[in-house]
């Protein structure tokens, strides 16, 4: 595996004869689209807090399913979904802030914990999966996917991408101002439910990528560089996809390289990276801005100090 | 081992006899007072400030700092401390999001900072190779092997984070309810939330310790948002959020000694029935007052 390191032409020509790499990158490059999309939203509407909550759903849904001796897949997107509903439902009624969700989902990780031991003592001849399973629901195993499985993904990703394409338009108009796409008769409640499904969606295919713990970064690293980057609303949704998926496929070929950097790993701090690097890029900016003259508006205090001087004065 | 065999009987005084006859399960308790009384006063403060996603956050991040820690060779204690002060310090950093124009911006940051301490997490176990078993209870938390000298330093660490958080509980409180007109006060909110995030940092560094990585949020956020349904004035809920986080934790060690399922499990479970019930109380007291009289409703008072 190392060819790559030593000759990066030749490696980079051979490394997608592995089958695992052909998968992975397949389904990791729908999955990166949907999760730059629908985290662009997730971000827009401040809902990063929702997408942490749905990481640890997402972990206590898959371990159910393989303590009751089913197919992970049904306990991950049946968990992340019913919860994402639930969210809805909750934010509608009442409001359900931080700390409701968060005492929610903590005693939810605490029930996954508890199938996590329940998983391995009473499976624990079966042989190695079983020792990893907890830790390959957390963190990942995109190298271990099936062809079937590569392909199920990859459908059901491009699936959230069309939908996003669809109710595109009316989402951004409903999360950039609710109460006039109201008014317009855009059905706002609706939106609400639907996209939220899509985030509890795009969680369980994130998880079986970078694992249910490093999801959320996948969903907000590349939207919030993307939001930082340009002001205009749809070039930030692609820019965030875009971003997500170059992130995936680094992300993936430094794996690749370097066989002791997890996969999650390298595809987490290529997002990370992105992220930093949009710090510095639109600081810089504003500081050549800045000098320049041209008017912005400047952080709340140091217009407060402004203000207090012409009051004094 | 004896443990195997223990059940739990009607007889109290002897199950207390059994529960505290090993010198493991005596630590266990000791660091699990400590660490509930810090984790409650700690966790009052974040519910009432609204930052149970940067609590979680800072909670997490100790799993990246012991697993590096391992991975070096040096002292896990130091690992968990250093990594959730360091990233609470970067959190600090980053500019409140009511200046900065989009709203949406510090919880991008916040969420990113989670995800790639984890990711680090997952790289030096990968590098360590050997410690996938540990990884679980990094993780989901174990409290069998608590030492003496482990003992001590929570009980060091813990009573400084009480002294500064008292030292600075008044203007904190200040700054946290009502942020604008404590600034204008010439209270220094910045530096405050600064100094709340290193404690928090600390705090959730030692309860890691006990709960595990994941689960240190549930003793952070629970005991106070039960306790902050119960009352709205603040002397009481503290205290019943440190007696709610105190009892919590007792009864979940004595359940995972009775009980061989993980004791995060019980922890959560506790603490999500205290609040179920906090919340029921409310719901319930609620509508009979709003039978006995329309207008004598100092809770809904509050939340308007």
């Amino acid at each position: 595996m190392t060819v790559l390191v030593a000759n990066p032409f030749i490696g980079g020509l051979h490394m997608l004869d592995h089958p695992f790499l052909r998968y992975a990158f397949a389904a990791g490059t729908c999955i990166a689209l949907a999760s730059g999309l629908i985290g662009y939203f997730v971000v827009l509407r401040s809902q990063v807090f929702t997408g942490d909550a749905l990481s640890h759903v997402a972990f206590t849904g898959s371990l159910a399913a393989l303590a009751l001796g089913l197919d992970l897949r049904v306990g991950l997107y049946g968990a992340c979904i019913g919860f994402a509903l639930l969210l809805a439902f909750l934010g509608r009624r009442a409001n359900a802030d931080d700390t409701v969700i968060g005492t929610v989902f903590a005693w939810i990780l605490g029930i996954g914990a508890l199938f996590l031991s329940i998983y391995t003592t009473t499976r624990s001849g079966s042989g190695g999966f079983t020792g990893n399973a907890g830790v390959n629901v957390l963190f990942g195993s995109i190298f271990g996917l099936s062809s079937g499985q590569a392909l199920t993904d990859a459908v059901v990703a491009l699936a959230v991408v069309l939908a996003v394409v669809f109710i595109g338009r009316p989402l951004l108009f409903a999360s950039l101002d609710e109460a006039v796409a109201s008014a317009r008769g855009v059905p706002v409640r609706w939106l609400d439910y639907i996209f939220l499904v899509l985030v509890g969606i795009t969680a369980g295919e994130a998880t079986q990528a970078v694992g249910a713990l490093l999801l959320l970064g996948l969903l907000a690293a590349p939207a919030g560089a993307a939001q930082r980057l340009t002001p205009r609303p749809f070039a930030a949704l692609w820019l965030s996809a875009a971003i997500a998926v170059v992130s995936v496929w680094v992300g993936l070929t430094l794996a690749y390289a370097f066989p002791r950097i997890p996969p999650s790993f390298g595809i987490l701090s290529v997002a990370t990276a992105c992220y930093l690097l949009s710090f510095l890029v639109t600081t810089g900016a504003r500081r050549v801005v800045d000098r320049g003259g041209a008017s912005r508006r400047g952080p709340g205090n140091r217009r407060n100090l402004v203000i207090s001087h012409g009051e004094a004065s | 081992m004896n443990q195997t065999v223990s059940r739990l009987t009607w007889n109290i005084p002897g199950d207390l006899h059994q529960l505290f006859g090993f010198h493991f399960m005596v630590n266990a308790f000791r660091a699990g007072t400590v660490v509930a009384i810090v984790a409650g006063a700690v966790g009052w403060f974040m519910v009432l400030r609204r930052a149970s996603f940067v609590g979680h956050t800072l909670a997490v991040v100790s799993f990246p700092g012991a697993a590096g820690a391992i991975w070096l060779g040096i002292s896990v204690t130091a690992g968990y401390f250093a990594a959730s002060i360091a990233a609470a310090l970067v959190i600090a950093m980053v500019p409140p999001s009511r200046t900065g124009g989009s709203t949406s911006g510090e919880a991008a940051v916040i969420g990113t900072v989670q995800a790639f301490a984890l990711a680090c997490g997952v790289l030096f176990v990968s590098l360590y190779s050997g410690i996938l078993d540990s990884v679980t209870g990094l993780l989901f938390g174990t409290f069998l092997g608590i030492s003496d000298e482990q003992v001590l330093t929570l009980l060091i660490v813990g009573a400084a984070v009480l002294v500064a958080l008292g030292a600075m509980a008044r203007p904190l409180f200040f700054a946290s309810v009502d942020p604008d007109v404590a600034s204008a006060r010439r209270v220094p909110v910045r530096l405050l939330s600064t100094l709340y995030l290193v404690l928090l940092g600390c705090t959730a560094a030692e309860v890691s310790q006990i709960t595990g990585a994941l689960l240190v949020f549930a003793l952070l956020v629970m005991p106070a948002a039960a306790a902050q349904q119960v009352t709205v004035r603040p002397g009481w809920s503290f205290l019943l959020t440190i007696t709610l986080a105190l009892a919590v934790t007792w009864l979940a060690l004595g359940a995972a000694y009775f009980y061989s399922y993980p004791v995060g499990f019980y922890v959560t479970s506790f603490g999500f029935a205290a609040y179920a019930l906090a919340v029921a109380g409310r719901a319930i007291s609620g509508w009979a007052g709003s039978r006995a009289s329309a207008d004598m409703r100092p809770l809904a008072m509050v939340d308007g």
